[in-house]
């Protein structure tokens, strides 16, 4: 059958269905229906819900509702294929409203004028038309400007725990971060994933007292909304980000909060549809899956705006082995790692230098980016503190008395660096400048000669100066 | 796209599609899916059923769309003007797809790989009325700066070479050369050929791997070399530096061509690689490096399948190269999205899996991957290599699991990146308990007759101190630095100091990020000759104190950056600084 004979056929109503399976409904007997077309399942009370396929055949459509199929009835349930795929209306006027994950607004105002539709599940990038990121983007943060350095264009995770302070800093990197010399066409799309009431309450207060909500579109899928609705709803936000950053030439920051929740969803309906688990149940496509969302961030080559995103995640039991933050650290550039023992010590950003790790920094940093001793010195700091993590091990063991007199030093340094360097307040704002500086502030507690990884004029300059 | 329909649409199922009405489809035929074109492949026949696996998003596709035959194998076309492309998995050329459609790629698009207008200067190099075989050099063509493209008859044919076209500019499909066979059969050729990416190219004979592939990384070259047709597995968490290491290679190894294969990656890296390669000069022939560059880009939101397809098309690419006597190098970033690609599509076939969910003959497929690396005699007689280099992304950063496991038992050779070196920021992170390399013993020749007899005595003296070092770490960790005599104590000083200055590589720095194989081994010797000085001095009295504060250990860290590749000027002035200094020691003690 030609595809134009199967528009005619798209609209036709089928009455009944057969078999509803968790989020899952199952048609028989359909006219040819395309593979992931969207599809209205209208309720006894007519009440429309929106749902996608899944698997089709001649005999029978699999269709996943993302409103879930609660009060549900078989003989009187009603089926519409729409012969294309869920797309979502954008504009620009979608900036200062909310919506649910499906794009729905659900803030009382009235249904934002589309000025286009547009396929959800995106295209993918020609990776020849990217262009490469490398501005600086200054969040005020030490650790992050210092050592993993935030890049326009660049997707960076927060990989968190439960009871740590991953929204805070989410919420203090939108308030503060900025383009040196910068312009201010900038917009944020954040997308909330079976997230609590109150975590998205605050979000919206943040964004509110810092007077940038009129510059904020938020899709929401809450703890209490269908699972499956969650499936869409980072897509749905990208949708409208990749509108608003390549055809209105804004900077655009993604926020999705909890990639997490997104991954159980994927989880349920693998598990529903009887696919063959790979590790902890997930499914074998979690990968292509997630580097589906993640990848829809960067900039594109003649085209102004740009994409950044930055995924919270919390780790379950704190694992970072876990396959959620482990694939998503196999595709993201880098990733903000949050300790739970800094946090005990009252630590803010408890991030752990370490595991951190921001890959698109060596091209964003140095000279007329940020300072030219950036490079060397957040390699010197790095390299200082890992000594200082063997330090205290075997501190731990043998006691701090026994510690040569140069391990002391390097003790010293450690204290320093997490209390003035990493430990800032949650409306601090700092320069880079001020971060560098106060990085070699904490470098002189160690001997000249320890410093490896910084050149001679750098010590001169910096470290005596 | 053809217009003979060899099936129809029965189900879809993501990437796998179930057709029905099959009526004259090969296994493994490159066929198209409905209306739109999207490219497939044939993986299973069964009856009039048929099973394919769809390179492109299949949304839309719905049951009763028609399914095209081409009538050939899934196949690469080879020819002057694959150098310096970036390709997608299945042989698209992404650029002037970009040019066509823009910066999305759209579905169902079709471009040749090889310009079809562009006129090449073919030089012949026989004439007509000699008999040829196959793989014979007809003539050749300048393809970039760097690379001269040989033309060969194909593989499998052979005899009498009825014409050859002189001397002149032609293009890909213009008719160079006529071959009769056996049976009098003429065959016209052009300098395009195509071949199957899943079978290897046929080569005359094997060759023993007694070269060994410069890197320029010492780590590498000194410690775990990899030789020329060898095989290298890289597998380390993300964070590790698989990537930094792979272009680190790209960039400075001495094979001639690179076939760089982005498999379910990030985009940007590409990009990297895009805008960085056309920069950078090689430092062996001064021209740009992506004159010997072939880029293939499937990134981890194109197409899984095509992601399955991508590791044979650069092989193939590769091996295309060796027939004409080149030595190719190439780096699959990543092996484990191959066989989560492999995983995904056998899943969605309902197949039986094996560990992990992975397919149970994921072992056969590796092993058929690495054994297209060799150094070979070509049909042409000459020497031509293929070399693998692939990353390993094991999930949590875990050796155990199915694919690093299976990889290893088909490599001879092993770069394990360390968790804590990378945290420490010690890049290459390879670290030097786990990793091995099984050349060792066939390359020893080269570097003799390169550096002299002493690199392969010194070479495994350092071996042997980094070994006694963890020892001796172990013993620090429990009772502190102080409780080990000097003796011990300078083991763990000479070691420090070989991290710092050896092993550790600054990929961003103008003089250290290539180091030559002279350069590699004199810093070796001078390290070496501070741990032997150094060890008599303290069986003399003298103190570890001492020893650490000797001025010229600054010099040796810092060596690396000093000191340019070929001066070797230089390394006398460091090697004499450092004997006086020990000679200055020594009159202390023994008056």
């Amino acid at each position: 059958m030609k595809s134009s004979d199967r528009s005619l056929l798209a609209g036709r109503e089928y009455v009944g269905v057969d078999k509803i399976d968790g989020p899952l409904v199952y048609v028989r007997k359909t006219h040819p229906v395309g593979y992931q077309e969207l599809v209205e399942v209208v309720d006894k009370t007519g009440h429309v819900r929106l749902g996608q396929v899944l698997d089709t055949s001649e005999d029978a459509v699999v269709v996943q509702v993302f409103e879930g199929t609660t009060e549900l009835t078989m003989p009187t349930t009603r089926v519409r294929f729409r012969g294309e795929p869920l797309s979502l209306e954008v504009s620009e006027g979608m900036l200062g409203r909310v919506f649910n994950g499906l794009g729905v607004p659900i803030d009382d105002g009235p249904a934002p004028v589309g000025e286009e539709e547009r396929d959800v599940n995106g295209l993918p990038v020609n990776p020849t038309a990217r262009l490469y990121p490398r501005d600086f983007i200054q969040t005020g943060i030490s650790v992050i400007d210092g050592m993993n350095t935030l890049i326009r264009g660049q997707k960076l995770p927060i990989f968190s725990g439960n009871g740590l302070p991953h929204n805070e800093l989410a919420a203090q990197i939108t308030r503060q971060a900025k383009i040196r010399g910068g312009e201010s066409n900038f917009a944020v799309v954040f997308a909330a994933m079976g997230v609590k009431h109150d975590v998205a309450r605050y979000f919206i207060d943040s964004f509110e007292s810092s007077g940038v909500l009129e510059n904020v579109a938020l899709f929401l899928s809450l703890a209490d909304d269908p699972s499956i609705e969650r499936l869409i709803t980072p897509r749905s936000a990208l949708t409208l980000a990749e509108y608003l950053a390549f055809d209105k030439g804004m900077h655009v920051l993604v926020i999705l909060t909890d990639m997490a929740n997104y991954c159980e969803s994927l989880r349920e309906i693998s598990t529903l549809r009887g696919e063959i688990p790979s590790r902890k149940g997930y499914p074998g496509y979690l990968y292509s899956d997630l580097a589906e969302i993640y990848e829809r961030s960067g900039m594109i080559e003649g085209r102004s705006g740009s994409i950044t995103q930055l995924p919270i995640l919390t780790m379950p039991n704190d694992d970072i082995s876990h396959p959620i933050p482990d694939l998503t650290g196999y595709i993201t550039e880098g990733q903000i790692v949050f300790e739970r023992e800094m946090n005990g010590r009252n630590i803010y950003p408890p991030v752990a230098g370490l595991p951190s790790l921001s890959r698109l920094m060596k091209d964003g940093i140095g000279g007329d980016m940020t300072r030219e001793d950036h490079p060397h010195l957040a390699s010197q700091l790095f390299a200082a503190y890992s000594y200082v993590k063997d330090v205290r091990n075997l501190a731990s063991v043998i006691g701090e008395e026994e510690l040569t007199p140069l391990d002391h030093k390097y003790m010293e340094f450690g204290e320093a660096f997490e209390r003035q360097f990493v430990s800032q307040a949650v409306d601090e704002d700092r320069t880079i400048e001020e971060t560098l500086n106060l990085g070699w502030e904490v470098l002189r507690k160690l001997p000249a000669e320890e410093l490896h990884r910084v050149t001679d004029e750098e010590l001169e300059k910096y470290y005596e100066g | 796209m053809s217009e003979r329909v060899v099936g129809t649409v029965q189900r879809v199922n993501g990437p796998v599609i179930e057709a029905r009405d099959i009526s004259d489809a090969m296994m493994m035929e490159l066929i198209h899916v409905g209306d739109v074109g999207l490219v497939g492949e044939i993986i299973k026949l069964s009856g009039t059923n048929a099973t394919i696996q769809v390179y492109e998003s299949t949304t839309g596709i719905a049951p009763g769309d028609p399914i095209y035959g081409s009538g050939m194998p899934l196949s690469v076309e080879l020819g002057p003007g694959l150098m310096g492309q970036i390709y997608d998995g299945i042989q698209r050329p992404l650029v002037r797809l970009k040019d066509r459609s823009g910066a999305f790629i759209e579905r169902g698009e079709e471009e040749p790989a090889l310009q079809r207008e562009k006129k090449w200067p073919f030089v012949p190099e026989l004439e007509a009325g000699v008999q040829v075989k196959g793989g014979q050099i007809l003539g050749s063509v300048q393809e970039s700066e760097r690379v001269q493209h040989r033309i060969c008859v194909p593989p499998l044919l052979s005899g009498t070479l009825k014409s050859l076209a002189p001397e002149g500019e032609y293009t890909v499909t213009d008719e160079i050369a006529v071959v009769e066979d056996a049976e009098g059969n003429e065959h016209k050729l052009t300098m395009m050929q195509r071949w199957p990416i899943r079978n290897p190219r046929p080569t005359a004979q094997r060759m023993p791997l007694t070269t060994p592939l410069i890197t320029g990384q010492r780590v590498i070259d000194t410690l775990f070399p990899l030789s020329k047709g060898g095989t290298v597995a890289i597998p380390g968490g993300f964070g590790t530096g698989k990537t930094m290491t792979q272009h680190a290679i790209a960039k400075w190894c001495d094979a001639d061509i690179i076939v760089y294969i982005g498999c379910g990656e990030r985009g940007n890296e590409m990009t990297d690689v895009l805008t960085e390669f056309p920069e950078l000069v090689d430092p062996r022939t001064g021209t740009s490096l992506m004159e010997r560059t072939i880029l293939i880009a499937n990134t981890s939101n194109m197409p899984v399948s095509a992601r399955e397809a991508s590791i044979y098309t650069g092989v193939t690419l590769a091996e295309y190269y060796r027939d004409q006597g080149y030595h190719v190098a190439i780096m699959a970033d990543s092996t484990s999205r191959w066989a989560e690609a492999l995983r995904e599509l056998s899943g969605r076939m309902e197949e039986m899996p094996a560990e992990e969910g992975f397919p149970a003959y994921l072992p056969t497929r590796v092993a058929e991957f690495y054994e297209r690396a060799g150094i070979m005699n070509t049909l042409s007689d000459r020497e031509g290599s293929v070399s693998i280099i692939g990353a390993v992304s094991p999930p949590g950063g875990d050796f155990s699991e199915p694919v690093t496991q299976h990889t290893k038992r088909f490599v001879r050779c092993f770069w394990a990146l360390d968790r804590q070196l990378a945290n420490a920021r010690h890049y290459p992170a390879i670290g030097w308990l786990d990793s091995y390399s099984e050349y060792i013993n066939d390359i020893i020749g080269y570097w003799t007759q390169q550096v002299g007899e002493q690199w392969a005595e010194d070479r495994r003296e350092i071996m042997d101190l980094l070994q006694r070092e963890v020892r001796l770490q172990q013993v620090v960790k429990l009772v502190g630095p102080d409780a080990l005599p000097d003796s011990q104590r300078f083991v763990i000083e000479v070691c420090s100091l070989f991290k710092n200055g050896f092993l550790q590589q600054n990929a961003f720095d103008d003089v250290d990020r290539y180091s030559t194989v002279m350069k590699q081994a004199r810093m070796l010797e001078l390290i070496l000759t501070y741990w032997r000085k150094g060890r008599d001095a303290i069986k003399q009295g003298a103190t570890i104190v001492r020893l650490r504060k000797m001025k010229v250990v600054q010099d040796l860290i810092k060596m690396k950056f000093n000191i340019e590749n070929d001066d070797e000027a230089s390394f006398d002035k460091l090697q004499a600084r450092l004997e006086r200094s020990f000679d200055r020691l020594e009159s202390l003690y023994e008056e």
